[in-house]
């Protein structure tokens, strides 16, 4: 008996002819790309709440056990509902607002913070795919120039709080932030280009398919056609190395690693995180542009910082470290579990960058003011640049 | 007196070996903690203070009684005169007729030492002539307001306890 069929039985024609031009309006391609798009959009921002609030969490207990401490073990199972009594804590504090304080502006910047730091999520390609359906929310051509155009907004949420105070210590960070931002965003951008050059596309999906093809950009020694099979058997794979490699692929590696090095570092001012956390500098400012704020003002702050840090660590991943893709694991065009396999990879190499990030802020001290701004414009600025002509260089004589 | 910086070489003002080196030791902070090697964190609520103290430790004044189950205190007032922070009120009292101590002549009638005040400098326990106030091992004094820091009587005889081999002058006294 037809499924349809027995359904109808329920209903009246009229309503029966309702529910199906849904269904068909539902089905439809636009439609399809609607809700799937809205699904994808709902599922990423729950994951990536609940991992900005166990970030913050491994913050705390990682930095703790590398000064020889605990950290909060007591809410839960060591301590793991620690986010959910931080959330509770900030929700039912008072809003304050000071006086001196343009209430209008004062108000938008801590939204004007964690709303970029979003956006940027939308581009990222954090799974192959899931019953057909492409997991990245967007998948737009000008993606990794998006990436770099949103972030460098979130910069206007700490300008702007810092202004808005009205308030010494937020103002200096607030101006700490905007020379900051100047000075590091330049070799962001630049350092990026030997990918795309590489690559010939900005969107972040061919990049990712060219490092399955090619092996990841900080090792793109990824012999061609690689399977299970050639790997047990070791002619094949020698001969799919030979077949494989040539001196462009193992010189272009130079300007990749330098790539990749430079966007790391810079990715550390792009996020505020130290050694380059001189907006906030607790021990200076007082925390910088968001002392003035209490509650989810401050909360906001706190998440978009830690959601630009995921949302770095995701482009780095997504630039340098393979996207989603591991070796010998196929795509989701394979079979559901692939792909929720390929999201668990994208989500555990965020991990381990994530990771490293607190790692280095409990072992680098924070920089001079004028060794950061020295450090952005006479090194990392020339670096980037020679680094884009030896990429072309290498790409345009060096046989492939 | 002028310290000459070291000149760096290149590779030295790349900074980049100093910061690897450093990851290296936060890493290995970090490997031993995970271990659960090296962190000395005293859970404290369940584990305690009190096996560590050592024995000259000045905790919260008390007083105490001797194996005859006499107080010692004989209301003298020493320590009330030289506490620093005047936490100390005693209230003295003759012994009663017909008591076994009456020879002593006076016994503290109410003892009162406020906790909020009390500086544990230990000197009550120092000029107390009788041995009958001693500094024990309580270190976590709490209340939820002023009166309950208030130490009485009862609970400083409490928190004493009996005190052995202390002298007995009273003993051979008619």
């Amino acid at each position: 008996m037809d499924v349809s069929n027995f359904i109808s039985q329920f209903f009246s024609p009229a309503a029966w002819s309702l529910i199906k031009s849904l269904g068909e309006c539902f089905m439809s391609p636009t439609g399809f790309l609607i809700w799937t798009t809205l699904l994808k959009s709902a599922l990423l921002l729950v994951i990536i709440l609940g991992l900005v609030s166990y970030t913050v969490y491994a913050e705390r207990r990682v930095s703790a056990l590398i000064q020889d401490r605990l950290g909060p073990n007591r809410v839960g199972w060591q301590g793991l509902l620690q986010p959910v009594a931080d959330a509770a804590k900030l929700l039912l504090k008072e809003n304050f607002t000071p006086k001196s304080a343009n209430y209008f502006y004062f108000r938008l910047a801590s939204k004007l913070a964690m709303v970029p730091p979003v956006l940027v999520l939308g581009v990222l390609p954090f799974g192959s795919s899931l019953f057909g359906v492409p997991m990245t929310i967007a998948s737009v051509n000008v993606g990794a120039l998006y990436v770099l155009a949103i972030s460098s907004i979130s910069v206007y949420g700490i300008v702007l709080a810092g202004w808005s105070s009205n308030s010494k210590y937020p103002f200096l960070g607030g101006i700490r932030s905007s020379s900051q931002m100047i000075s590091y965003e330049l070799s962001l951008a630049l350092s990026l280009i030997p990918i795309f050059m590489l690559v010939g596309s900005l969107n972040l999906n061919q990049i990712v398919q060219y490092q399955i093809v090619h092996g990841w950009m900080i090792a793109p020694f990824w012999p061609q056609g690689m399977s299970l099979d050639t790997l047990l058997h070791p002619l094949a794979l020698l001969e799919a190395f030979r077949a494989g490699c040539s001196l462009q692929r193992v010189l272009i590696w130079i300007p990749l690693f330098i790539s990749f090095i430079l966007f790391f570092i810079s990715m550390f001012a792009e996020t505020n995180r130290l050694p380059f956390d001189l907006p906030e500098a607790e021990q200076e400012l007082i925390g910088g542009y968001h002392t003035e704020y209490s509650s989810m003002g401050f909360a906001l702050f706190f998440l978009g910082e830690y959601t630009a840090m995921i949302a770095g660590a995701g482009v780095i991943t997504t630039l340098f470290l393979g996207g989603w893709s591991l070796p010998l694991v196929p795509d989701g065009s394979h079979g559901w579990f692939w792909g929720l396999v390929n999201i668990a990879v994208f989500f555990a190499k965020v991990i381990v960058i994530l990771f490293v990030f607190i790692w280095v802020r409990w072992t680098i001290p924070r920089f001079r003011y004028d060794q950061l701004m020295k450090l952005g414009w006479y090194f990392f600025f020339e670096l980037a640049v020679a680094n884009i002509f030896l990429a072309a260089l290498i790409l345009t004589y060096v046989k492939r | 007196m002028i310290v000459n910086r070291k000149k760096l070489n290149w590779v030295e003002r790349l900074y980049l070996p100093a910061i690897i080196g450093g990851l290296a030791i936060t890493w290995k902070h970090f490997q031993r903690s995970l271990l659960g090697k090296g962190v000395i964190t005293m859970q404290y609520p369940e584990e305690k203070w009190d096996a560590h103290l050592p024995e000259w430790y000045r905790g919260a004044p008390t007083l105490v009684k001797d194996e005859h189950g006499r107080e010692k205190c004989v209301s003298c007032q020493l320590c009330e005169f030289i506490c620093p922070p005047r936490a100390i009120t005693i209230e003295p009292m003759e012994i009663p007729e017909g008591d076994p101590w009456r020879k002593v002549e006076k016994a503290p009638r109410a003892f009162d030492i406020d906790m909020a005040r009390c500086i544990y400098c230990g000197l009550c326990e120092e000029v107390c002539p009788e041995q009958a106030i001693f500094l024990r091992k309580d270190y976590s004094i709490t209340g939820l307001n002023r009166n309950e820091m208030i130490h009485h009587k009862e609970k400083l005889y409490e928190l004493g306890g009996v005190m052995t081999g202390l002298v007995f002058k009273w003993n051979e006294k008619k």
